[in-house]
């Protein structure tokens, strides 16, 4: 007999960030907006007591809330992950509010609630509680991308976001509600059992291809990738950061989630759809990317690349390829948050610059940070021994083994072409005619996070194994 | 015997007040009798033993939705007399219109017939033990989803976050009142006595 103890005690770290979030609400009304400096610290502190919650968390599979919640090694993982993106990008946040004058300390709590949000999306377990978390998480970005509501572009990339945001939520709420019907429940785990009892069924199928097209939205895979760029490029960029890092893992654990857990009796079906869709992702990122002068449209569309190459493990369908998508995403945070501590650097005394062309000759300039940049480029390219070659190893190595072969050699020419700008930058970088140099202000916890990033990518094949078996473990929860 | 009463009551005052909505000139008084309408229909709810839906129409429908309409009627200068100009131009189209619904729906009738065992699946589970709606429904919304409800407040919460973040601006210059410097205010540097010269002024 489950009780409210044992179910408040199972969702402790989303009750911890929920209630975190409120008291950091008043503690900033009461305090006023010279508070922000010490609500970032009071985040990070609240991050890290959820982290250490959802870490001393067991690992075996616990449902809470009759099954509408679930807890288990996989969600384990993805909440590590999303908490250290989210945390990462409270702290570049941080000097970016103060110098831009952005300095409200709604900044830390809005961040935190999309936390809450996306926490909730990786451990729904029901399709009412998928979608709350998704428009929780959802909800708090909109306003984080029109943060900076004196700027034409914050505001505009803001509105583009919340308007097609919502019709991606509609298209969401349309499929969910086919699914509803055609399988008589909104627990995953019983529309698992009628799906496989029911065999194929044509408004599944249907309720399927909406449900999938909202969440394509909500990880920017083609063809629902249109406000990727021009929100990346109008939101502030720490908020950029964010949105690169945290949502995307979290939307992400959803898609694999929905489709593993009660979906995968009918895996024949999203197969075909996975693939299109990461062929096209794959294909757009990576030739679009190329006229890009703007670097964080630049990264929008590497992004979007980036997606469509995970998505390459997910359509395996194998727990192999899961494996695959979850180092993918480890890796895929570490090499988005150092590019944009770079992006970050960008500020000559006239204010921030965003053109690739700025980052002429920075290897003279600045060489220290054009090494990370190179390394991180690298990465990104998928060059090996950095990291982006392994996260790029696994999912193609499972597509292979599901006998994908024809996706896989498109993926692989692709990520051809892909390289070709990211190696553009780099001889810009090296070649190029030293532009006015960058101010030096990035900090020391900027600096940090750039170099460990960088490290993490370069020295990859030294945490290799602990990754792998990491995302071993985690896929194989999902699975079970 | 008085139940039908009550039901012709209603259904009769329901049916008049909404012509009476499209038909009166005053467009407050339409709003008005839409009002009336809402609540007849909630009698009928009451009538059929959905209690809770009747103070729901009532709550959610006159309390909110009607004084919304009242508020945009009283508030913008709609020259309705106006937008009923066109009328009698654009009413054989409108005719058309309708007259294809008409048809749609008479052929949708004709063609609708239902699975066997569909009254059976259709009917809605009466709560066990006498509870009555409003209980099972409470049951239902704080009990078996308190989770999913619970969230929803927090987004709830978070969308006035969102809306205050946007949109609150602390303006320079605007007076407001503040109660603790009217009442410190003393005699002596509130009130000043001139003498005044007859036939000079001040």
């Amino acid at each position: 007999m489950e009780t409210l103890q044992q179910d408040l005690l199972i969702i402790l770290p989303e009750l911890i960030l929920a209630l975190g979030a409120m008291t950091l609400l008043m503690w900033g009304v009461f305090r006023g907006d010279g508070a922000t400096g010490e609500l970032n610290i009071l985040t990070l502190v609240l991050f890290a007591l959820v982290s250490i919650s959802v870490f001393s968390g067991a690992p075996e599979e616990r449902l809470a809330f009759h099954g509408t919640y679930i807890a288990d090694g996989f969600t384990r993982v993805m909440k590590l992950l999303v908490l250290t993106g989210a945390a990462l990008a409270v702290i570049m946040s941080a000097r970016y509010i103060a110098t831009e004058r952005l300095r409200r300390f709604e900044f830390p709590v809005l961040i935190v609630f999309a936390t809450t949000g996306m926490m909730l999306m990786i451990s729904a377990n029901d399709l009412v509680v998928l979608y709350i978390g998704l428009e929780l998480q959802s909800l708090a970005l909109y306003v984080l991308a029109a943060y900076s509501r004196d700027s034409v572009r914050s505001t505009e990339a803001g509105l583009k976001y919340f308007v097609l945001g919502a019709l991606s939520s509609g298209l969401l709420l349309y499929g969910a509600s086919l699914i509803y019907g055609f399988s008589g429940a909104t627990g995953f785990d019983a529309i698992g059992n009628a799906v496989a009892s029911g065999g194929q069924n044509i408004g599944l199928t249907v309720g399927l291809v909406f449900l999938l097209a909202g969440l394509a939205f909500k990880i920017s895979a083609v063809p629902f990738h249109m406000w990727t760029p021009d929100v990346y490029e109008g939101a502030p960029t720490p908020v950029t950061a964010f949105f690169a890092a945290a949502p995307k893992l979290a939307a992400m654990a959803l898609v694999l989630r929905v489709l593993i857990d009660p979906l995968f009796a009918i895996a024949v079906q999203w197969q075909q759809i996975i693939v299109f869709v990461s062929i096209a992702s794959i294909l757009l990122g990576s030739f679009a990317a190329i006229g890009q002068t703007n670097i964080k449209r630049l990264m929008a569309y590497s992004s979007i690349a980036n997606v469509g190459h995970m998505l390459v493990g997910l359509a395996a369908g194998t727990q192999e390829g899961v494996q695959g998508v979850i180092i993918y995403l480890a890796i895929y945070l570490a090499m988005t948050i150092g590019t944009f501590v770079c992006i970050l650097a960008m500020r000559r005394p006239e204010g921030m610059v965003e053109d690739i062309n700025d980052l002429s000759g920075l290897a003279q300039t600045r060489p220290a940070m054009a090494a990370a940049l190179l390394i991180l480029m690298f990465s990104l390219a998928g060059i090996p021994p950095m990291a982006g070659f392994f996260g790029k190893f696994y999912v193609y190595l499972a597509a292979v083994n599901a006998g994908l072969w024809p996706l896989a050699v498109i993926g692989i020419l692709a990520s051809v072409v892909g390289a070709y700008y990211y190696i553009r930058i780099v001889m810009i970088m090296v070649n190029g005619e030293p532009a006015a140099p960058f101010e030096q202000n990035l900090g020391f916890e900027l600096r940090v996070i750039l170099f460990g990033a960088a490290l993490y990518n370069l020295a990859f094949i030294l945490f290799a194994a602990p990754v792998i078996a990491i995302a071993g473990a985690a896929a194989q929860a999902l699975f079970n | 015997m008085l139940q039908a009463l009550a039901f012709y009551l209603f259904s009769g005052v329901l049916v008049i007040s909404a012509i009476m909505v499209i038909a009166a000139r005053n467009p407050v008084h339409s709003v008005l009798f839409l009002i009336l309408a809402f609540f007849n229909a909630a009698g009928l709810f009451v009538l059929m033993g959905a209690e809770f839906l009747a103070m729901i129409l009532v709550v959610v429908y006159v309390g909110a939705v009607a004084v919304l309409f009242l508020f945009v009627v009283m508030m913008l200068d709609i020259d309705f007399t106006e937008l009923r100009e066109g009328f009698l131009e654009y009413l054989p189209f409108g005719a058309v219109i309708a007259g294809v619904l008409l048809a749609e729906l008479i052929v949708v009738l004709l063609a609708w017939n239902f699975a066997a065992g569909t009254t059976v699946t259709a009917r809605p589970e009466l709560p066990p033990g006498g509870i009555s709606n409003t209980e099972a429904l409470g049951r239902v919304l704080y009990t078996d989803y308190f989770f999913v409800f619970q969230l929803s407040g927090l987004v709830l919460l978070l969308a006035m976050i969102g809306a205050i973040v946007l949109t609150l601006r602390h303006r320079e210059g605007v007076r407001r009142q503040s109660v603790a410097r009217q009442v410190g205010r003393t005699r002596e540097e509130a009130v000043e006595l001139k003498k005044v010269k007859p036939g000079q002024g001040i």
